[in-house]
């Protein structure tokens, strides 16, 4: 499967991933509305989130409105969705997000585009066996 | 049969339909939970209308039960009789009904007068109807009238349209009819998730435990699933009116169909108990991978599971029917909530379950369940321990529109009675009723389906039985009456209350009959010891009662407040109340409505509806102290056999709390003396929570309390001046 694979070590904190995430999905700069956060610790290191295509969300769901594409690649549709917000309980690593007001919840798709703009490589798109 | 035949059959069946009345309707949406309208039906004039809620009833009845029991209020007499036409079905929900956020959202209420105890009956069920029908456009319908032929309500939330249609082909049990009205309805497969049924089944038709069941598309399995709104025969009155099914469509649903004032909140407290659910429950409950069969065991450790007719708690084979047999049985598992965002999914089934008996015999079936009260009642306390038979009988139970609860209860009671020679094998149309047999069990109900032999008399419940053994086989009225496990006409739910009096006040006090929605009590009151003295089981009997009101005005399931908890409940006062699952209520309250209720006013707008449902069992001639007290069996043991299996623990009861030294005495002596003892105890119960309650020593409301709480309406307080 397709996934973002981060690596913490390497995040030099400049947000640039936040950045392009929320302009690319949601026409605005706002780290609430980017699939990929990045948290500063106490010590000058980064936690770096991203859905990593679990599929744990995908049972949890009641209309069937999660499924994974043919690269592996989880996906919501929009128009199923009923907004319970179940499947962001349910993720094992609070990657599946939600911002105030927001109804349906968002999450990476590894679409690359946050990779192409990080200037140190913590961010990559691989391949991992299902 | 094949898919082609399948499709055949449906279109033979949709133009058997005429239509005999239409009625349409201008679409509005919720604003704050509310529709602030109803819908009204006569089959018999065949009006159909919508009717404003006024000012003063949303004020005072709030929502859910509230309004149905109103409405229901305004459409009887006393003289009214479960059968008379004038008598309605309500089904309403409430204003926090319907969001998706907050899990145990989706339930329906559903009120009658009950043809079990003539009072009304009020059931809380889950499935799509209630929140489908809330989003076309009402708050609550009432039915009233009866059709002369068979007929299909089809309400469609999208066009704004009700319709009243003839409906002579449909199938009647209803895991047939709940499919083939799915089918019907759903312009494509993806729709049948936006269509809900309601039905009954063939027992409804002759026995008076008729329930009814609400349905919910299953996506994943690709059927219908079955919710039961159980207690107190509303699926009798349902085929009474002859009603077949009843239809709602509705498309649209979104986490904002509510139109809530405070969004976030609303997100934020449904989040909150989400992942709560998620992280605990496996340690706490195990909803989500048994739902509530996982009490088996428990409650045979504690001597509190029901078997052979409520003589004992626990059963050497009792292991038979325990959680983890179910959770072997249980199929899917997660997502399994009967409404949408409901994290608890304790709605179990079992796929492709081969039946053995009756008109479905070889037929692969999705079961519904089991869940506790089916696996205490239709197991344990007939002392079947083979689980399929308890999954057969569930099925049977529901597709026929029989209360599981009230039939299990019933079927120890024939068993008792048979085993006491009341009834022998000729009486009881051919079957030997003796403990365990479960196919004598299942035949019992194929005859209430078909109408005929010892089903005719079973199906009348235990209230009835009494009478007509008593009259036509001059059998032991005192004994009956304290073997006869029912209060005011209806059979108690599956739980042991002997060793716990304010359970038996949790069953026995309450104003439809013994049924443990009001309170649960027994693991306070025996285990715990935390509410000793009467000051204390009072104080319990009027907060829990009323608490758990709340859920019925509100159309909200109980489960999520108290099957899990917080991890660290135990920390704060009182946590039998789980304080903070009651602000996350007066939360969301206040986020769709716009209210600024606390917990006080969330107890009180309980409290007004409560009461008027007392005064309401008065205006139907019934609703005083004489019918507030359970039978023996429920209170101690009423045959040597039952004390000297529990000799030890009767014997200590005589000395420690009796001052009574039981050496030399005779069993039957000892049973005398414990008896004189605990009825006493419960004449003081009666007397403390009536004071709490605001009621008189009879049982009435006084006129002081129904001021103070708000619940002073003319025409109740006329009512209770009738009876101070």
């Amino acid at each position: 499967m397709k996934y973002l694979k981060t690596i913490a070590e390497a995040c030099i904190g400049c947000n640039a991933c936040m950045s392009v995430c929320s302009k690319l999905y949601f026409k605005e700069d706002n780290p609430e509305k980017s699939a990929i956060r990045v948290t500063p610790a106490a010590d000058g290191s980064y936690t770096l989130s991203a859905c990593d295509q679990c599929r744990a969300c995908i049972a949890e769901c009641p209309t069937q409105a999660i499924s994974v594409n043919r690269l592996g690649v989880v996906l919501i549709n929009r128009a199923l969705c009923i907004n319970c917000l179940a499947c962001v309980a349910a993720c094992p690593t609070d990657t599946m997000m939600t911002w105030r007001g927001g109804l349906v919840p968002f999450k990476c798709i590894a679409c690359d585009a946050c990779a192409k703009e990080c200037p140190t490589g913590a961010l990559k798109i691989e391949v991992k066996e299902d | 049969m094949s898919a082609n035949e399948a499709k055949h059959d449906i279109e033979k069946i949709r133009q058997a339909h005429k239509v005999l009345k239409e009625f349409t309707y201008e679409l509005k949406p919720v604003v704050k939970g509310y529709n602030d309208r109803t819908l009204y039906i006569n089959l018999a004039t065949l009006e159909i209308k919508e009717k404003p809620v006024p000012a003063l009833m949303k004020k005072k009845f709030i929502g859910g039960k509230g309004y149905d029991l109103k409405l229901l209020w305004d459409a009887v007499s006393g003289d009214t009789r479960w059968d008379s036409p004038e008598n309605e079905i309500c089904i309403a929900t409430g204003p926090i009904a319907g969001n998706t956020n907050y899990p145990g959202s989706g339930k329906s209420l559903v009120t009658t007068i009950s043809p079990q105890t003539g009072i009304p009956i009020d059931s809380n069920v889950g499935g799509h109807f209630g929140p489908y029908l809330k989003f076309s456009g009402f708050d609550a319908m009432e039915i009233q009238g009866k059709a002369d032929r068979d007929v299909l309500i089809y309400i469609d939330g999208n066009q704004g349209k009700v319709q009243i249609m003839e409906a002579p082909l449909e199938a009647t049990d209803s895991h047939v009819v709940a499919e083939q009205l799915h089918e019907m309805f759903a312009a494509s497969e993806r729709e049948k998730q936006h269509i809900s049924v309601v039905s009954a089944g063939r027992g409804s038709e002759h026995a008076w435990i008729g329930c009814l069941n609400f349905s919910y598309w299953d996506k994943r399995r690709k059927l219908p699933r079955l919710k039961q709104a159980g207690r107190g025969g509303i699926g009798t009155v349902f085929r009474n009116k002859k009603i077949k099914a009843m239809v709602v469509k509705y498309s649209g649903l979104t986490g904002k169909s509510n139109n809530p004032v405070d969004m976030e909140t609303l997100q934020k407290t449904g989040l909150k108990l989400h992942k709560e659910i998620i992280a605990h429950d496996e340690k706490q409950c195990q909803m989500r991978t048994i739902g509530t069969a996982h009490l088996v065991e428990i409650m045979n450790d504690y001597d509190l599971l029901p078997t052979k007719n409520f003589r004992f708690g626990s059963h050497p084979d009792a292991k038979n029917l325990a959680s983890w047999v179910w959770k072997e049985m249980f199929t899917q598992n997660v997502p399994d909530g009967c409404w949408f965002g409901c994290t608890m999914s304790c709605a179990h089934g079992i796929d492709n379950f081969e039946l053995r008996t009756g008109p479905y015999k070889g037929h692969k079936v999705l079961v519904d369940g089991p869940e506790y009260e089916t696996v205490g009642g239709c197991g344990s306390n007939p002392a079947i321990f083979d689980p399929k038979a308890v999954v057969e009988i569930n099925f049977y139970c529901d597709t026929y529109g029989l209360d599981t609860i009230s039939f299990g209860t019933i079927t120890g009671f024939v068993m008792d009675c048979y085993e006491n020679g009341i009834l022998n094998s000729e009486r009881c149309g051919g079957l030997e009723m003796t403990w365990g047999n479960w196919e004598a069990a299942l035949e019992m109900m194929h005859q209430i389906a078909r109408g005929e032999k010892f089903g005719l008399i079973a199906g009348k419940g235990i209230k009835f039985m009494q009478e007509y053994f008593a009259r036509e086989y001059g059998a032991d009225a005192r004994f009956l009456k304290d073997i006869g496990m029912h209060g005011k006409g209806l059979e108690q739910s599956e739980y042991q209350s002997k060793e716990s009096l304010a359970q038996q006040g949790g069953y026995y006090l309450t104003n439809k009959g013994p049924q443990h929605d009001e309170a649960w009590l027994i693991f306070m009151d025996m285990v715990n010891n935390q509410i000793p003295t009467f000051e204390k089981k009072a104080e319990a009997l009027h907060y829990f009662p009323m608490f758990r009101t709340w859920f019925g005005l509100m159309g909200l399931c109980k489960l999520p407040w108290n099957d899990i908890e917080p991890a660290d409940n135990a920390k704060y006062p009182e946590p039998n109340k789980v304080p903070e699952h009651v602000q996350n209520y007066v939360d969301i309250y206040n986020a769709i409505t716009g209210e600024k209720i606390d917990k006080e006013e969330l107890i009180r707008q309980s409290e007004r509806v409560y009461n008027f449902q007392r005064v309401f069992n008065l205006k139907m001639g019934h609703g005083k102290r004489v019918e507030d007290y359970p039978p023996y069996r429920a209170m101690g043991p009423v045959t040597v056999e039952e004390y000297e299996s529990r000799a030890e623990r009767y014997d200590k009861a005589l000395k420690e709390k009796q001052n009574i030294d039981p050496t030399g005495k005779s069993t039957e002596e000892k049973i005398t003396l414990l008896r004189q003892y605990r009825e006493a105890q419960y004449e003081s119960l009666i007397d403390a929570v009536f004071k709490r309650r605001g009621w008189s020593p009879e049982g009435v409301p006084t006129v002081e309390h129904l001021k103070e709480i708000g619940m002073d309406l003319p025409e109740v307080i006329e009512l209770v001046r009738k009876h101070l």
